[in-house]
């Protein structure tokens, strides 16, 4: 017997897409404690390091030489920490509302769940961010986008790892319930240290800095401090970084797909709890 | 290419086929032709030790009421949930609509819809805002209509600006049951969809249920275990114990075999292991 197909079945959706996008939007303007969240702290962060910054500068040459190196490290530290977050805390939100069943019973896919979950990192993101870097002008008078050109290729690799490490979160939340929702707020940190955010990766030790070279953010890191006190663009660095966020993009998305499938066979995706 | 099509259908390859699994035996209350909404063979789920489902068949005619009866552990919930691809079974096999269940789920997603005490719509959301999105999720043309129509129906029309947090139990059921009818689906399945409403309300909500299945021919497969809700409700009662089939057929002819009156009497019977009669 021939069936009649649903119309979008196959492929990505951008209604669908759409649909999420504006799900978390209507969610993020019906709330204004969220929306304070997300400006509050990036601004705290930057006031917080910039008058330090401020304050080493003026006892250490160096500092004085490097000027920006630690509030340029700052913004992008929260770029790719605000970058997850912005991802998981969205995700979070189906399961806080207990809204997953409703979704995966609908046509909607993972992929297009997903990729709803990366715009609105970036809107976030952008809410979050765009303050701060105006905080940094006005009180230290740090132009962040005078970077230019390289702050693009800092930024999509930044942003990239962030939604890898998102997508891995937030398969072990679904696979594990909201029990596992501290992994969400504490993974990144885990990628700090090795990720010589503030210091430059000859500072740790020779078998660790294996470790840090395998992080992606390492080498926008590392290439932020070349830009800014050696003024030199370091394009392998970026390249390097761009290949292993591939590998952890696919990576991720895998690993996503196999939490999924735990999840149905243990029969998690309607509890959702702890 | 294996890989992009694993992530655009949820880790499941895509098959194509009619889907048709062979006709296990037959209760007469059964749908016995070729065109059954559900078909659900030697379906098995073990979770660790437990065997949630233990080998169970059925076939479910298009257009037709069926309730899924049982006590708590039954089995109802897991068995809707593999017929709607969320929980994969340990063996067996599941079509819905004609396609194979979880395989080929994207085919026929946007025909179906449900209910659930389960999940919740978003509390933050108005009435409006919840149902534009998942209309727009199933593809709905003419959506603000569909919304103003599903409002009328369901006397929500003085809700539909207001937050889903701040409505009602009776209330949030009704919107509920708006968003599971948005795409006017072929296949409703509800678990317990008037749980926790006062009897107005439920009474109110089995009649709007009755109505769609007619003017729609929608399929309704429910679990409950409100044995006049499926009494009124049901062509037909599949009554689950301990993840088996215990019985399967009209609730007219459950209760002649049980010489009970009322489907309750019989819902006892079988959950304290009093024997029908005529049985070995």
């Amino acid at each position: 017997m021939s069936e009649i197909v649903s119309h979008h079945a196959h492929g990505i959706s951008l209604q669908r897409i759409n649909a999420m996008v504006l799900r978390y939007w209507y969610l993020l303007m019906s709330s204004w404690p969220r929306l304070l969240e997300l400006i509050y702290w990036p601004a705290l962060q930057i006031i917080t390091w910039g008058f330090l910054q401020n304050y080493i500068s003026q006892a250490s040459g160096f500092f004085a030489r490097a000027g920006g190196t630690l509030i340029g490290a700052v913004i992008l530290w929260d770029i790719l920490f605000r970058g997850q977050l912005g991802f998981s805390i969205s995700f979070l939100e189906e399961m806080w509302a207990r809204n997953l069943g409703n979704l995966m019973m609908s046509p909607l896919k993972p992929i297009e769940f997903l990729l709803s979950l990366m715009i609105m990192s970036l809107i976030r993101l952008a809410i979050g961010v765009i303050p701060m870097t105006l905080l940094a002008l006005f009180f230290f008078g740090f132009n962040f986008y005078a970077i230019g050109l390289p702050l693009i290729a800092f930024f999509c690799n930044l942003i990239f790892t962030s939604w890898s490490v998102g997508v891995f979160a937030s398969g072990l939340v679904l696979r594990n319930g909201l029990g596992a929702e501290s992994i969400v707020w504490t993974l990144m940190f885990a990628v700090m240290p090795l990720a010589c955010v503030y210091y430059p990766v000859e500072v740790l030790p020779a078998w660790l800095q294996y470790v840090a070279w395998a992080l992606p953010p390492t080498y926008v890191f590392e290439g932020m401090r070349s830009l800014l006190i050696d003024h030199t663009l370091r394009a392998d660095l970026m390249a390097w970084a761009l290949v292993i966020n591939a590998i952890l993009f696919a990576a991720s998305f895998a690993v996503f797909l196999a939490l999924l499938q735990s999840a149905k066979r243990n029969g998690s995706l309607l509890a959702g709890g702890e | 290419m294996r890989l992009l099509s694993q992530w655009l259908n949820d880790g499941h390859m895509q098959q194509r086929g009619t889907g048709q699994a062979q006709a296990p035996n037959q209760p007469p209350a059964a749908d016995q032709g070729g065109s059954a909404a559900i078909e659900v063979v030697d379906l098995v789920k073990v979770y660790k030790t437990t065997r949630a489902v233990d080998d169970i068949s059925f076939r479910i005619a298009r257009g037709s009421i069926t309730g899924l009866l049982g006590g708590n552990g039954a089995g109802k919930t897991t068995t809707i949930a593999m017929i709607m691809g969320l929980v994969l079974p340990t063996s067996g096999r599941v079509s819905v609509l004609g396609a194979k269940i979880p395989e080929q789920r994207y085919d026929v997603l946007g025909r179906m819809n449900f209910e659930s005490p389960y999940v919740d719509m978003p509390m933050r959301l108005t009435v409006r805002q919840n149902l534009t999105i998942f209309g727009r999720l199933y593809a709905v043309k003419q959506l603000r209509e569909r919304i103003d129509q599903l409002a009328t129906d369901l006397d929500l029309t003085e809700f539909l600006d207001r937050s889903n947090g701040k409505l009602s139990a009776g209330q949030k059921t009704r919107v509920a049951l708006a968003k599971a009818l948005i795409n006017e689906p072929d296949l409703l399945l509800l678990d317990e969809p008037t749980a926790s409403l006062d009897p107005d309300t439920a009474d109110w909500v089995r009649q709007h249920l009755e109505t769609y299945r007619k003017t729609h021919n929608a399929t309704i497969l429910l679990a409950s275990h409100n044995m006049l809700e499926v009494e009124r409700l049901c062509d037909r009662v599949i009554i689950m114990k301990r993840g088996k089939i215990q019985d399967d057929d009209s609730p007219e002819r459950i209760m002649a075999r049980y010489n009970r009156d009322t489907l309750e009497e019989v819902f006892l019977d079988v959950a304290r292991g009093r024997l029908r009669e005529g049985a070995p």
